[in-house]
């Protein structure tokens, strides 16, 4: 492979100097975003673990903890995470096509969903501060909580510590992934102000692939707090 | 090529391209932004060094008597924490590493230079916060953070500490990022994999663990930080949690950083000793994969840490085993670079002394670590001097050696000048025997039951400790010694020429100090790494000139 | 060759697919939740990671066109940050399920 002719490089505005040419820098970017997005995997993973530990260790207390969580609230938030990701993957496919307009308003969607994904979080967290469920010292199962399960009285304060181990994880988790989200929404808002600038063709479009990578990961994330933290001995509601 | 008639008239440089701070502080170019790091990794080893002497001066004497217990705390603490997180994690990889690495490749620069500059921003807003919290009272946990001590208990300043070596977390992560993406991707035309110099794939291989491990223990210290400002109970036992889980959760990063801290160095060791012994590395392949073999193996041993801690026996075993693992491809290693010099031409250069003394003391600080992987050794050991003479044999008798001889050997392709080859010499014999002196009695100590983060010990513990501080001084001495003839150098030093060593390797075709971009034109690799049987000798070199 | 990243942009993928793969996630959305309601014991846990690593594969393939990709080191990135993080989970699960063994 030889270098590009020097009248081309020139040519080319998005072509950085150290890259031959714009194949091994669009090769690069990708592998570096993937890269990336294999730290966040582990960044997350060290919270999966302490999951996993601490739902092994204490069951029924998850159990009750998950089941205090809104599941509609929940289930939609999955939802709309997902056509979040449907909205930005056509909005890239849009670019590829040149179709810019359409690349914009999906863009734009993409943040909405976002951003409905955040308030609908914030009510959530709300209902949880209401409920007395955020863990310290004015943290209280209601009897209503305990529906479905038996702990004697004189466990009961322990009991109460190791289910706020389920609520400091759900905090920690869902707090660490609605940043993620505050910070996709942000990227976003970058990407498409330079799509309507028409910063992105056919030919170049690596920045706006690499948002949507990212915010793919963030979906994936999301795709299994959902059922870790929500899904645990719901039947025994009934 | 390079026009050696004239050298007092500057050709362009990397160095003389641009003057002022501000061609330094938003520079991109990663050779200049790898001695930004030099400095600023400097400054953390004496601030590091500093805390170790203090703790030497306290051991002298069996009472406590220099400092409270209390300070005594915060002093190892501290030498850890910045020795650990700000000298020897960056060290290789951020200075020599982002120096060479385009360079070794024929490239012009990291696949992310601007990436490069945050990195080095990252770090320095970390160090700043971690000098911040060190100069107002410092933390008192152990450099391992463990809880609930850390996160209920301790009076200092943890918060600030754990925040400044989670931001120093990200400036490892975009630089072992960067590094991955060049070495796939930029490497020159013909400079396959089974051609790229070893320290290219040590590099790679620390970089690996650099993505991989450091979110870990980034994701740590953020629940510690949150823990104990918010009062969680994750790792707090009084509150269900699990102090163990922290420290599964902080050595599944610690155990492979301490293969980030040797891998460079074992990286910058294949480099020299085919050089200084004119001869082919023995075993190319083994050494190559056993850089990418240690760096996966590392992965999966760490609960070594957790042998006394309450582990059950069976997770114990099994990590007693797989730590035994660990240790062969470093022996294999050891074994190359000992046939590579057999029947060699060697040449006891500075650089080569250091790589003498890597070798020996690498593997003293390998094979006590085999004691410490037994279980029923390390029952007796645990927490006692042994192990901190094993981890310094490995780290200062390793790594720092490593690194010095790599500073001295590429010195001359960095400032164009060569360093008094004299005080070299000297230089690396009083580290050796600085280091030696300190560190040995240390093993012994250990072995008769002198425990580790102690203020004050038996009387019967003090000749050895007062030998081993005796050797700190003389190791302080032969640190101090390259600081000044480097600078020396600088503005006396011979000009060094491209190739003062007859070296092979594409850093060694480009001028020195190199321009900006490296290279006039993208080198064509037709050759294997180390092809020194068909080079000439520096002596045949300098002749030409 | 007028377009420097031909192996890439040749992969404009069908619409109709994308809208597909939102269908089979929301729908596997309800299958999980469905699913949660019905007593299985110890495989409700194990149906409900199951089905969130089916949606999981599915976004990646897809939506982030791995399936599609020519670039190998991709899959290997891929794999090997999963296979870390494995690590990571089952040898410490190792300790925390063998203690109360004697």
């Amino acid at each position: 492979m030889s270098d590009s002719p020097i009248a081309l490089e020139h040519h080319d505005p998005n072509l950085q100097h150290h890259f031959v040419n714009a194949e091994q820098q669009r090769q690069a970017s990708s592998l570096g975003m993937w890269l990336f997005l294999a730290t966040e995997l582990m960044f997350f993973g060290g919270m999966f673990c302490a999951y996993l530990i601490y739902r092994y260790s204490y069951p029924v207390e998850f159990g009750v903890g998950s089941r205090t969580l809104n599941l509609p609230l929940g289930a939609a938030n999955t939802a709309v995470l997902i056509c979040s990701s449907l909205t930005v993957a056509l909005a890239i496919r849009a670019t590829q096509m040149a179709k810019r307009t359409l690349a914009v308003v999906l863009l734009l969607l993409t943040m909405v969903f976002g951003l409905t994904f955040l308030v609908i979080k914030g009510f959530e967290w709300k209902e949880k501060y209401e409920k007395h469920h955020i863990p310290g010292a004015s943290f209280q199962l209601s009897a209503e909580d305990m529906k479905g399960v038996n702990v004697d009285p004189q466990n009961m304060q322990d009991f109460q510590q190791r289910t706020q181990t389920f609520y400091s994880l759900y905090f920690a988790m869902t707090g660490l992934h609605a940043l993620h989200m505050i910070i996709g929404v942000g990227l976003f808002l970058y990407l498409t102000y330079a799509t309507w600038k028409g910063r992105y063709t056919p030919e170049y479009y690596t920045p706006l692939e690499n948002g949507g990578l990212y915010w793919h990961f963030v979906d994936i994330v999301w795709i299994y707090l959902f059922p870790l933290l929500y899904l645990i001995d719901r039947n025994l509601q009934k | 090529m390079a026009t050696t008639a004239n050298f007092t008239a500057e050709r362009e440089n990397y160095l003389n391209t641009e003057y002022g701070a501000r061609s330094w502080l938003l520079t991109t170019d990663h050779k200049r932004i790898a001695l930004l790091y030099l400095v600023s990794i400097t400054f953390f080893f004496f601030v590091g060094g500093f805390f170790a002497l203090m703790i030497r001066l306290e051991l002298l004497t069996p009472a406590g008597d220099l400092v409270l217990a209390d300070t005594y705390n915060k002093l190892f603490t501290m030498h850890g924490q910045i020795m650990v997180f700000f000298f020897l994690i960056p060290s290789i990889p951020a200075t020599l590493g982002n120096f060479l690495v385009p360079m070794m490749i024929g490239a012009k620069d990291l696949a992310f230079p601007r990436i490069n500059l945050l990195s080095w921003y990252l770090y320095i807003i970390a160090g700043t916060l971690m000098m911040h919290c060190v100069l107002t009272g410092g933390v008192d946990t152990g450099w391992t953070f463990y809880t609930p001590y850390s996160t209920a208990f301790s009076n200092t300043k943890v918060i600030e500490a754990g925040l400044a070596i989670f931001i120093n977390g990200f400036s490892s992560i975009l630089t072992g990022l960067n590094f991955v993406v060049t070495i796939h991707r930029m490497r020159a035309p013909g400079m396959t994999w089974s051609r790229l110099p070893l320290f290219i794939w040590s590099t790679y291989a620390t970089s690996v663990i650099f993505l991989l491990g450091t979110p870990v223990i980034a994701i740590t210290l953020l629940l510690v930080v949150f823990e104990r400002a918010f009062h969680l109970g994750i790792f707090d036992p009084n509150r269900g949690g699990d102090p163990l889980l922290f420290q599964h959760l902080f050595w599944f990063y610690s155990h492979p950083a301490v293969y980030i801290m040797i891998l460079p160095a074992m990286g910058v060791v294949s480099e020299i000793v085919p050089c200084f012994s004119r001869k082919r590395v023995f075993g190319y392949n083994f050494v190559a994969m056993s850089s990418i073999a240690i760096a996966v193996f590392g992965f999966l041993v760490w609960a070594h840490h957790l042998f006394v801690a309450g582990i059950s026996l069976y997770s114990a075993l099994i990590f007693s085993a797989l730590s035994y693992l660990v240790a062969v491809p470093s022996a294999i290693k050891v074994f190359n670079w000992t046939a590579t010099m057999y029947k060699g031409s060697v040449t006891f250069s500075t650089p080569m002394l250091y790589a003498f003394g890597f070798i020996g003391l690498f593997t003293i600080g390998g094979l006590t670590g085999l004691f410490l992987a037994a279980l029923g050794i390390d029952v007796h050991v645990h927490d006692t001097y042994f192990v901190i003479a094993h981890f310094h044999y490995i780290m200062v008798g390793g790594a720092v050696m490593g690194f010095l001889g790599g500073m001295h050997f590429w010195w001359p392709k960095i400032s164009g000048k060569l360093y008094p080859e004299a005080w070299g010499r000297l230089a690396a014999a009083i580290v050796f025997i600085g280091f030696n002196l300190t560190f040995f009695p240390q093993f012994i100590l250990g072995y008769m039951g002198m425990p580790r983060r102690y203020w004050q010990y038996p009387p019967e513990f003090q000749v050895l400790n007062v030998l081993s501080t005796a050797g700190s001084t003389i190791l302080a001495v032969g640190y101090l010694l390259p600081m000044i003839y480097f600078t020396w150098s600088l503005r006396y030093g011979k000009p060094a020429g491209d190739n003062p060593w007859g070296a092979s390797g594409l850093e060694w075709q480009t001028s020195s100090p190199p321009t900006t971009f490296n290279f006039d034109e993208t080198p064509i690799v037709t050759r294997e790494a180390y092809d020194y049987e068909n080079m000439p000798l520096p002596e045949e070199v300098s002749l030409e000139r | 060759m007028s377009s420097q990243n031909s192996e890439h942009s040749d992969h404009v993928l069908p619409s109709g697919l994308y809208w597909g793969i939102w269908f089979t996630l929301i729908v596997l959305t309800l299958v999980t939740a469905w699913v949660a309601n019905i007593d299985l014991g110890r495989l409700n846990t194990v149906v409900a990671l199951v089905i969130a690593t089916g949606k999981a594969i599915v976004v990646v393939l897809f939506f982030m066109h791995v399936k599609y990709t020519s670039e190998k080191l991709t899959k290997v990135v891929v794999f090997s940050a999963i296979f870390f993080l494995l690590i990571l989970l089952a040898l410490s699960m190792a300790d925390y399920a063998t203690r109360l063994m004697s």
